[in-house]
């Protein structure tokens, strides 16, 4: 009887670190390919202090108090640092920098002075508690009688996913075009500062959603690595998107088998693997690059000597 | 430190300043250190970040400072020691093999830049806390405390690590002051510099290993995730202040030894919170601060100017106008009411007269009645504005495939901006030449004696 709870656990984990994976990786491969995946380690930063503020104004963490700070400062983020780069004439990256170590450090600071009000703490800021993911459950009713519908965090991520899944669907060839052509999308009359701020609060909730299973920082791995290696590999838009999807599961189900064996973090070792299979991938394709050029050099070689 | 509440106790306050004393009384040996470590720290890494932002990757720092961490932890679970210079190997080894990836992922494959940045630091960051959650697990003796170099904590520090501290950023401050030439040489003109010879390799991977030290050396006092700021907002707020290489990295200098004291001092009187976090948010106050208020490039600065130049165009754009209603009437009455003003100058009344009397109380223009003349230094500088645009219309419909019109546009904003100099240039381009596209007379440099 104990096992199977013990399973059940196991399995709540999984299922959450998946949808979470699986999130970032889909809106990691336009971060990637729009060239912004320093925005999102910054978005995924700042969402701290959205997380923080939200919780000290509402005092409460329902979902949606979340979802919404977590929006919020994350646009913010994006908006300031678009402007900061255009009024004081700094490089993008510099004026990014400035902006998210800035909300960043409020939110540290927030979480050191309320420790004891917040259920959060410094460590939890950076690699979240998965394995604890299981007993912050949402219930359905009454506290005592009412139904146990399963984990907090995953329900949170579940909608996350569906949204961005939906919205990634649903705006497929708009966000291609932004993507690949920002000045076609411009001469077909497609808003791109809208679908920019879209992307944004796509990045901000996804990182809100992993922000209790995973923590502000390993978020940044899921969101780039795994995309990354697709993009490597990909020759279209869908491929790469499939592709990223995929290398996540990977990292998942190696990142958990990982720390079950080494009894390490869970999130950190998810992120590890991620960061292995990418390594993977690149050797698999400097090899073939090297037994590619030993054969034509054989063949100019034969070529030469008849 | 349970909550906010405390601070309005007034016993704490007391105890805070007291704190505060003691720390500047320089008796307490430790915090004296811990002192003279954060204003080296905060100086030597505002000074190499100064560098790495000239050459256009502000968050190379971010990501060393994170990849520094996987090195920390290993060199711990093998030596089984916590010694200042065992940490700090460790630390410089994995930063170096992060800088190393960093550079080559972009060269070597798709990978672009910004992502390998970010594939990196993460990756690292990762790895670094898988090893730490490992450490944790293990029954390892002090053990604890590793976890401070995430955010820093100056009162965590020991004698040992704030002499390694001094050492190192003493040797990094050295290094940029003896090479000062070749690195500004670099950073503004790499190009220029390969063809004088210098190798840039070596001064490109001196300056690399002056970041990597900085960095690492800076991990007990500011932390892994926010070293990033310090290399990078100093030298982005004294930008505002100067052009000039050396005072930049002087005010950088300043402005991230102030704040690397100020969050030393914080964390000194209240040891629970972190270093880090607090000297972001005061080197950010130094930046806004300079972003709005710097006499060179603030933000106010430039608003000022700006108003000024439109102010400036608005009175030459009427000068110019009384210049042709004098030359519409052949120079025989200089004598024009507003309406003959806006007839020709489609501009609101009420601007129009604010900006005569502008030009009243410099003496360009006199009340006569109820209209307005050109004095005779009015008339000069209408002459000259009317020369510079004639002349810039002809030269454009000479060099360029432009109608009368867009010549006209163009003209518009260039006769504010030209000088004497380029008057002089475009004469000598157009040889003679008496009148513009549209058929009017340029009026000649000594127009005023003719009349």
């Amino acid at each position: 009887m104990l096992n199977l709870e013990n399973w059940i656990l196991d399995l709540w984990i999984i299922a959450t670190a998946s949808l979470v994976a699986a999130s970032c990786a889909m809106v990691g491969v336009f971060l990637i390919l729009r060239r912004q995946a320093l925005m999102g380690d910054a978005i995924s930063h700042s969402v701290l202090l959205g997380i923080v503020l939200a919780y000290l104004l509402a005092g409460t963490n329902t979902l949606w108090v979340m979802l919404t700070g977590a929006v919020i400062i994350g646009l913010l983020t994006a908006w300031l640092s678009e402007s900061l780069h255009k009024v004081s004439r700094l490089q993008s990256d510099a004026s990014i920098g400035i902006v998210f170590t800035l909300f960043f450090s409020i939110g540290v600071i927030l979480v050191s002075l309320y420790t004891g009000h917040i259920d959060l703490d410094q460590e939890c800021v950076l690699y979240g508690e998965i394995a604890f993911v299981p007993f912050d459950t949402v219930i359905w009713g009454d506290m005592e009688t009412g139904t146990d519908l399963g984990p907090r965090a995953f329900w949170l991520i579940l909608i996350v996913f569906s949204l961005v899944a939906f919205s990634i669907t649903l705006g497929f060839e708009r966000l291609k075009t932004v993507t690949f052509h920002p000045s076609l999308a411009v001469s077909l009359g497609i808003n791109i500062t809208f679908w920019h701020y879209f992307l944004m609060t796509l990045v901000s909730m996804t990182t809100v959603a992993s922000f209790e299973a995973v923590g502000a920082i390993l978020v940044v791995a899921l969101l780039i690595i795994p995309a990354s290696s697709a993009y490597l590999l990909a020759s279209s838009l869908k491929r790469m998107l499939w592709l990223a999807v995929a290398y996540s599961q990977g990292s998942v189900w190696i990142g958990y088998a990982l720390s079950y064996w080494l009894d390490s973090s869970i999130a950190a070792s998810i992120a590890v693997s991620a960061g292995a299979l990418l390594a993977l991938t690149l050797l698999v394709i400097q090899i073939r690059k090297w037994i590619q050029q030993q054969h034509y050099a054989k063949q100019l070689q034969s070529g030469e000597s008849a | 430190m349970q909550g906010f509440e405390v601070y309005s106790d007034a016993s704490v306050w007391q105890q805070t300043f007291d704190q505060l004393a003691l720390f500047w009384s320089f008796e307490d040996v430790n915090a004296t250190w811990v002192l003279v470590g954060s204003l080296l720290l905060g100086m030597s890494a505002s000074v190499i970040g100064a560098f790495a932002f000239l050459r256009k990757r502000s968050l190379l720092g971010d990501a060393l400072a994170h990849a520094a961490l996987p090195g920390v932890m290993m060199a711990f679970l093998l030596s089984g020691s916590r010694d200042a210079e065992v940490i700090f190997s460790g630390a410089l080894l994995s930063s170096l093999l992060g800088f190393w990836i960093i550079d080559w992922l972009p060269k070597n494959t798709k990978i672009k830049p910004d992502a390998a940045l970010a594939i990196t630091l993460s990756f690292m960051f990762a790895l670094g806390l898988m090893l730490l959650s490992l450490i944790q697990s293990t029954d390892m003796p002090n053990k604890s405390g590793l976890d401070k170099l995430l955010f820093g904590q100056a009162a965590a520090i020991t004698s040992e690590d704030i002499h390694l501290l001094v050492y190192v950023t003493s040797a990094v401050l050295i290094t940029v002051i003896l090479f000062f030439d070749k690195f500004r040489l670099i950073a503004f003109n790499r190009l220029y510099a390969q063809t004088l010879g210098i190798s840039v390799r070596f001064y490109e991977f001196l300056l690399a290993l002056m970041i990597v030290l900085s960095v690492v050396v800076g991990l007990q006092l500011v932390g892994v995730v926010l070293m990033a700021a310090i290399l990078l907002t100093p030298i982005a707020a004294a930008r505002f202040w100067s052009h000039q290489l050396s005072y930049l990295l002087l005010l950088a200098g300043i402005f991230g030894a102030l704040s690397a004291s100020i969050g030393a001092q914080i964390s000194y009187i209240a040891p629970a919170m972190p270093t880090g976090p607090w000297i972001v948010v005061s080197l950010s106050l130094v930046f806004f601060v300079s972003f709005l208020v710097a006499p060179q490039n603030g933000l106010i600065k430039r608003y000022l100017d700006y108003r000024r130049l439109r102010l400036r165009v608005a009175q030459e754009n009427i000068l110019r106008t009384l210049y042709k209603l004098l030359e519409r009437d052949h120079f025989k009455r200089n004598d024009f009411t507003v309406a003959q003003i806006i007839a020709l100058r489609n501009i609101q009344v009420q601007t129009l007269k604010q900006t005569l009397k502008q030009l009243q109380k410099q003496g360009l223009v006199r009340e006569l009645g109820d209209g307005f003349a050109l004095s005779e230094t009015g008339l000069r500088r209408a002459i000259e504005l009317t020369r510079r645009h004639r002349l810039w219309e002809s030269y454009l419909s000479q060099h360029a495939d432009l109608t009368s019109e867009q010549v006209h546009q163009q003209a518009e904003h260039m006769e504010h901006i030209l000088n004497q100099e380029h008057e002089e240039q475009i004469v000598a381009e157009l040889m003679q030449r008496l009148s513009d596209p549209h058929g009017q007379p340029i009026p000649p440099k000594n127009t005023i004696e003719e009349l």
